[in-house]
């Protein structure tokens, strides 16, 4: 088939080949493209639709075009949270990656007790969201908590941590990290595995400093995961709703609402889904955002293996 | 002052003696090759030496300084790992180059060493690319550039040329050989292959099991086999050992010779004909002796020939303990000149 002058036979079938090729291959493929455009796709413009349109109390639909992204624009809460929530990755993101990435070398290491340690990072990640969240209510809990106890001990008096805006979301960036530094750790950690200890031992016999290594070796080897992970931590910085719901209810005076936690407020509190498919569509903005940032610039730049 | 000197030096793996009791040295400037059939321990004296594995017991010396507890960057050393070990993210030329830079070596300098470098392993053309981009073969000429650009006064290598073809092999055996007389450097090269054993060495270790089975020139390994699994392992076909009474006799295919009035009867098995020479393969009362003959052998399989060898080219071994019998009588005689 790949030499024109070869015999009639190949050639006449190589069209009906091809053709049966590409229906095999769409035909597998149908199941899991079933279900990504019933469950992500069509949702996404459904919702986009949703948004050009209010729904009357009798239940009719009225276009209205861009009205509601009007209303979003003069809406000080839409843009509280999404400042909220820019700090709120900023503070989680690079933070967490980093303590992840220090953790995944130390536990790599050989010496005892280290399944232990493992274990021990990723307790918070196994622990239910709700569980985290009551465990760190208690820490932030005025007076009684754990922190005011700890600042009793100093002298220092009561200070309720989460109703105050200007240590809510402090608390709240804590907590994330805390939760996140151990799931990422494990990425961290499976990639270190990965490289083969010849690379270092190498570059130890050239001379190079362990600072050195792990900065011209190991750091541009673990890129990919670094990069998976943050783009991980990032969406996750823009998923955070759980914890608000059971800790703060985006409160005091919206201090810690981040954009998700207002689209479920804005749904099913105040009942205003065509503003709420609006904010969704920000959501999914800003995510396409992230994700092209990946595909279009990034993974050019990495070493994949 | 670069010479190499192991002084009982052992590793265990838990039970596994990998090196077990081992000395030896390499002079200064000399090419010392480890062989030995694999999993005999000449990685790990290698990475013992490399301060890559931390000794059990004994002392290393190199220059007459003892570096048994420093570490591989103090040691001053360069190496060609069994594995490569290249960094899959750099280019070639990055790769040759990193021990250079860590050392902030100038740039101008850098370059100059780098194209002689390529030159020599043959890799000018392939400097941009990057190590997954490469043939087995030609990731091990970077490793091997890597090494030989530190002209560093020690340089170790772990079987450097096993993905290389014969020919490139045979290149680069000679230019590794010149490189390491021209800039005097101390080498030990871990091979299990004889041939680059026997044509680059200035001495040979055998080990086996992780022990020193014989250290020697290659004259010596092939001329005065210590023990039987010397004699087994060197030289190819290896020596014919047949067994009389509590002894082996050892003797070498191209001391056998077919000949009518030979002393010993024996059937042809099989003729491998390698151009230049011929093996014979025989068998003498259902011990198999192989023959060297010069040229195209007529003789066929199934043949009954007779064979003769010269007694001076017997070596003898003690058959349970296999070590060479001349050796036991000369250590008899001492034993009894000293008492
Ligand atoms: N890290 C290790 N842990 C346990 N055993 C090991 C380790 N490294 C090597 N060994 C064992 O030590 C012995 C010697 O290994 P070594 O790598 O030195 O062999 P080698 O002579 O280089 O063999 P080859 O020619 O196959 O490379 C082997 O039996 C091996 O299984
Ligand atoms: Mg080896």
């Amino acid at each position: 088939m790949t030499d024109t002058t070869a015999s009639s036979i190949p050639e006449r079938r190589a069209p009906s080949q091809a053709w049966w090729n590409a229906v095999n291959a769409w035909l597998l493929l149908l199941p899991a493209a079933v279900l990504l455009v019933a469950f992500t796709h069509y949702p996404i413009l459904a919702t986009i639709r949703h948004s050009l349109f209010i729904t009357k109390r009798n239940g009719t639909e009225v276009f209205v075009g861009l009205d509601s992204y009007q209303a979003m624009e003069a809406d000080p809460i839409f843009w509280k949270a999404l400042i909220n929530n820019f700090w709120f990755a900023l503070g989680t993101v690079p933070t967490s990656i980093a303590l992840a990435l220090v953790m995944a070398i130390w536990v790599n290491r050989n010496m005892r007790g280290r399944g232990f340690l493992r274990l021990a990072y990723f307790t918070p990640t196994v622990l239910p969201m709700i569980a985290v969240a009551n465990i760190w209510l208690f820490f932030y809990t005025p007076d009684y908590g754990l922190l005011d106890q700890l600042r009793g001990l100093f002298g220092l008096g009561g200070w309720n941590w989460l109703g105050d805006p200007s240590t809510v979301m402090g608390c709240l960036i804590v907590m994330v990290i805390w939760k996140e530094a151990g799931f990422f750790m494990i990425f961290y950690l499976a990639a270190l595995q990965q490289l083969s200890p010849d690379l270092e031992e190498a570059a130890s016999i050239e001379g190079a400093s362990r600072w050195y290594t792990f900065r011209r070796i190991t750091f541009p080897l673990l890129m990919p995961t670094t990069l998976f992970v943050a783009i991980n931590a990032v969406i996750n910085s823009f998923k955070l709703v759980d914890h608000l719901v059971i800790m703060t209810k985006g409160g005091p005076n919206n201090a810690s609402t981040l954009l998700l936690y207002y689209i479920y407020e804005v749904a099913f509190t105040f009942q205003d889904s065509s503003y709420a498919a609006t904010l969704t569509v920000v959501l999914l903005l800003l995510l396409s955002a992230v994700a092209l940032v990946k595909f279009g610039y990034l993974d050019r730049r990495i070493h994949y293996q | 002052m670069s010479a190499i000197t192991l002084n009982r030096v052992s590793k265990f793996w838990g039970a596994m003696r990998a090196v077990d009791d081992v000395s030896l040295t390499a002079d200064e400037g000399s090419l010392l090759v480890l062989l030995g059939p694999s999993g005999c321990g000449k990685s790990t004296t290698l990475r013992l030496i490399a301060g890559l594995e931390e000794a059990d017991a004994g002392t290393i010396s190199i220059g007459g300084a003892d570096v048994t507890h420093l570490t591989p960057a103090q040691r001053k050393i360069s190496m060609v790992f069994q594995s490569y070990a290249l960094f899959p993210h750099l280019s070639v030329a990055e790769n040759i180059v990193f021990g250079l830079r860590v050392r902030r070596v100038s740039r101008a300098e850098r370059d100059g060493r780098l194209k002689r470098v390529a030159d020599i392993v043959g890799l000018s053309h392939l400097l941009e690319r990057k190590p997954s981009q490469l043939s087995g073969g030609q990731r091990q000429r970077v490793a091997l550039g890597r090494a030989i650009i530190a002209e560093a006064r020690i340089c170790l290598m772990d079987e450097p040329l096993s993905n290389l073809d014969a020919k490139l092999r045979h290149e680069m055996r000679t230019e590794i050989r010149t490189l390491q007389q021209r800039l005097g450097m101390t080498m030990v090269y871990v091979t299990h292959d004889q041939t680059e054993a026997m044509t680059m060495a200035d001495r040979v270790v055998l080990m086996r099991d992780g022990r020193i089975e014989q250290n020697g020139s290659p004259e010596e390994l092939y001329n005065r086999p210590a023990t039987a699994f010397t004699a087994r392992f060197i030289g190819s076909p290896p020596m014919n050992l047949v067994r009389q009474g509590d002894r082996l006799i050892g003797v070498r295919p191209e001391h056998v010779q077919i000949v009518a009035d030979g002393d010993r009867a024996a059937r042809v098995k099989a003729v491998e004909h390698l151009g230049a020479d011929s093996i014979v393969l025989c068998e003498i009362d259902g011990q198999p002796i192989s023959v060297r003959l010069e040229g195209f052998s007529k003789v066929q399989s199934g043949e009954d020939v007779r064979l003769a060898w010269d007694a001076a080219h017997e070596h003898r071994f003690d058959s349970t303990s296999e070590v060479r019998l001349d050796d036991i009588a000369n250590e008899d005689r001492l034993a009894a000149s000293a008492r």
